[in-house]
């Protein structure tokens, strides 16, 4: 009996053949000379003595080829042919021509081999020529830091605060032109006026810190400065959102109130605000009679 | 106020030290405080766990008074002095911790003012060209990259949205410049969110490369307005002190035209603190001199910049000014660059 036959035998159906790979439809055969990669009786490697391969290392293509006459040496078994010529058509005349006199079947896909090799060739080196992607892998602790840091910084920026002053400032410096038409000189009278008369409000105010303290919500954990009473003032008006037109208000005069009633932080922006409120309903010259009718309404 | 004694150098005294150990629990509630104890001891010698929890409790309480203590005879200080009283100590922040950087820009600097004349931008803030930007993802923007592409379009007047459909940005940079386009905005993306932004100035100008982070698009927002309108909007930009810093900042400057239309009350806000750029869009309104409202509309988002080239966008071969490296820059919490 044929050995080659009876190799089949064994390793095609019936016993374990290491380089097959079994699926639902097909079996392949994973051995690295194999010219097609299924696992059939005329393209199996160790099944057939006279055999042919192409196989391709670093983008060069060589043929292999069995005989039966070097079976006894596997060390010499497959001999290697170079593909010297870069041209296709040369390329298949010297598969031809070394596989001169072998079955149909094995020049015939050798040459689909040789030919399926070529263009996938080809199209490596057409895609290294566009734009490949490159992955930047993040770190994650690195992402977590940055995130954190950046929330840190979103805090300290104060950004509603330093947006408001920037548009103030411009304001006042008048890049804005006639657009807008505040009475300057009234409001500057106003001004003076209001802060000869801090000094003598501010000790009225400091009973007051007691009651009020535990109402305020305050934003920001760090150091509540000047801005801030302006945050709370503003949404304050955002909310009731009533035009008070005699709002008279300055970064000074709120500055002084800091300093001279301020015994901790955390009570100045209720006392700030607190000022500020009893301010609205109070006229400038009546000061002193009616705090405590406005004190009255707000407690 | 080091309660018991358990120093070092009697270690070689073990069995001793148990019972002396076990004599001074047993009295470690009634302890006067006047005992004194080597001065090398330290809580986190004492093996024990419980015990050494117990101790640590006290000396933190030790503390506590202390410090209590002294707030309130400052306090009482501060109270008798009345006027004459020190003023108060600023707290320590990051900001007035900064490292000085010897590349703050004093504003009355001739060189800077030169340089600025002579920059890429000098011809934008001569106003002799306008702003015309064309905003463009990379390959097959999916979900939130295509709205806020859109947003973006809207916030900068005279902008484009273009699709990229797999071209190069080296073919895409010339023509650009044959259409007379002064930016190009590239926006990355990662997993359907923008992630990166690249902004090239056209005729042969800087390419900043940034992180993008926190995007929120116009339907996130919190009481939010109507869509910004077709008017220029004014530009803030903000604690942009180094070098580096101003170069970034007439990079955003020029994003806009050079009039803006106070008519439209808008105003767009590239604020930079801690090395993160916010950008906020927001409409003003002053109600009287010393008040403005201001209501957010647009996206907002963060930026951190990662890298600026000299010329226009090339990855390889560019000159690069500036490059975010993490172990020199990130090292020190108080070292910023921009």
């Amino acid at each position: 009996i044929c050995f080659l036959q009876v190799i089949w035998d064994i390793i095609g159906n019936k016993q374990f053949c290491s380089f097959k790979v079994k699926t639902k439809s097909q079996n392949f055969c994973r051995n690295e000379y194999s010219i097609t990669g299924v696992c059939n009786r005329s393209s199996c490697p160790l099944a057939n003595s006279q055999y042919a391969t192409i196989r391709e290392e670093k983008g060069q293509c060589f043929l292999y080829m069995k005989e039966i006459e070097r079976a006894a040496f596997p060390a010499r078994m497959w001999e290697k042919v170079r593909k010297l010529s870069k041209n296709y058509e040369k390329a298949l005349e010297q598969i031809d021509e070394n596989l001169i006199y072998w079955p149909r079947f094995l020049r015939h896909k050798c040459k689909q081999r040789f030919t399926k090799i070529t263009q996938y060739l080809i199209r490596m080196r057409k895609l290294v020529l566009k734009r490949q992607r490159k992955l930047v892998p993040l770190s994650r602790k690195v992402e977590s830091r940055e995130k954190r840091k950046e929330e840190k910084a979103l805090i300290a920026a104060q950004l509603d605060n330093a947006i408001e002053k920037e548009l103030l400032e411009r304001l006042k410096q008048g890049t804005y032109g006639d657009i807008y038409n505040f009475p300057v000189y009234a409001f500057d009278k106003a001004l003076e006026q209001q802060d000869a008369e801090s000094e003598s409000d501010a000790e009225e105010e400091e009973e007051e810190d007691d009651e009020d303290v535990g109402q305020r919500e305050f934003v920001a954990e760090d150091e509540v400065e000047e801005s801030d009473l302006s945050d709370f003032e503003d949404m304050n008006k955002l909310k009731t959102s009533s035009d008070e037109e005699e709002q008279d208000e300055s970064s000074e005069e709120e500055e002084e109130e800091e300093v001279q009633a301020s015994r901790s932080k955390g009570k100045s922006p209720a006392n700030g605000s607190l000022v500020r409120k009893k301010r609205a309903y109070v006229e400038i010259e009546y000061e002193q009679e009616t705090e405590s009718a406005s004190r009255r309404r707000t407690t | 106020h080091e309660q018991r004694g358990e120093s070092d150098d009697q270690s070689w005294r073990t069995p001793m030290k148990d019972l002396k150990m076990e004599e001074e629990s047993s009295g470690v509630e009634k302890l006067e405080p006047g005992t004194t104890f080597p001065p090398t001891f330290s809580v986190s010698e004492i093996k024990n766990k419980q015990r050494r929890h117990q101790m640590f409790m006290k000396l933190k309480q030790e503390k506590r008074k202390q410090k209590m203590q002294l707030k309130k005879k400052r306090r009482k200080e501060r109270e008798a002095l009345g006027d004459k009283a020190p003023p108060k100590e600023v707290p320590k922040t990051i900001e007035n911790q900064r490292v000085f950087d010897e590349t703050t820009v004093d504003p009355e600097d001739e060189e800077i003012a030169f340089d600025e004349g002579t920059d890429e931008f000098s011809a934008y803030f001569n106003g002799l060209t306008n702003p015309k930007v064309l905003i463009t993802t990379s390959d097959r923007p999916r979900g939130r990259v295509v709205k806020f592409c859109e947003q973006l379009a809207t916030v900068i007047p005279n902008a484009h949205v273009y699709y990229r459909r797999g071209l190069a940005l080296k073919r895409i940079i010339p023509q650009c410049i044959a259409r007379d386009f002064t930016y190009l905005i590239v926006i990355n993306q990662d997993r359907q969110t923008p992630n990166g932004l690249v902004l090239c100035h056209l005729p042969d100008g800087p390419t900043a490369h940034f992180k993008v982070s926190s995007v929120r698009l116009q339907k996130e927002l919190k009481r939010r307005g109507k869509a910004p309108t077709e008017h220029s909007p004014e530009v803030i930009l903000n604690n942009f002190s180094t070098r580096l810093g101003h170069t970034i900042g007439r990079l955003f400057a020029a994003l806009f035209p050079q009039n803006p239309q106070f008519v439209g009350r808008q105003v767009a806000t590239f604020h930079n603190q801690r090395d993160f750029i916010f950008f906020r869009f927001h409409r003003y309104i002053f109600k009287n001199e010393k008040k403005v409202g201001i209501q957010e509309l647009g996206p907002r988002f963060t930026l951190k910049l990662r890298s600026l080239q000299k010329g226009t966008f090339d990855s390889k071969y560019g000159e690069f000014e500036w490059v975010l490296k993490r172990h020199e820059m990130d090292a020190c919490r108080r070292k910023f660059q921009l």
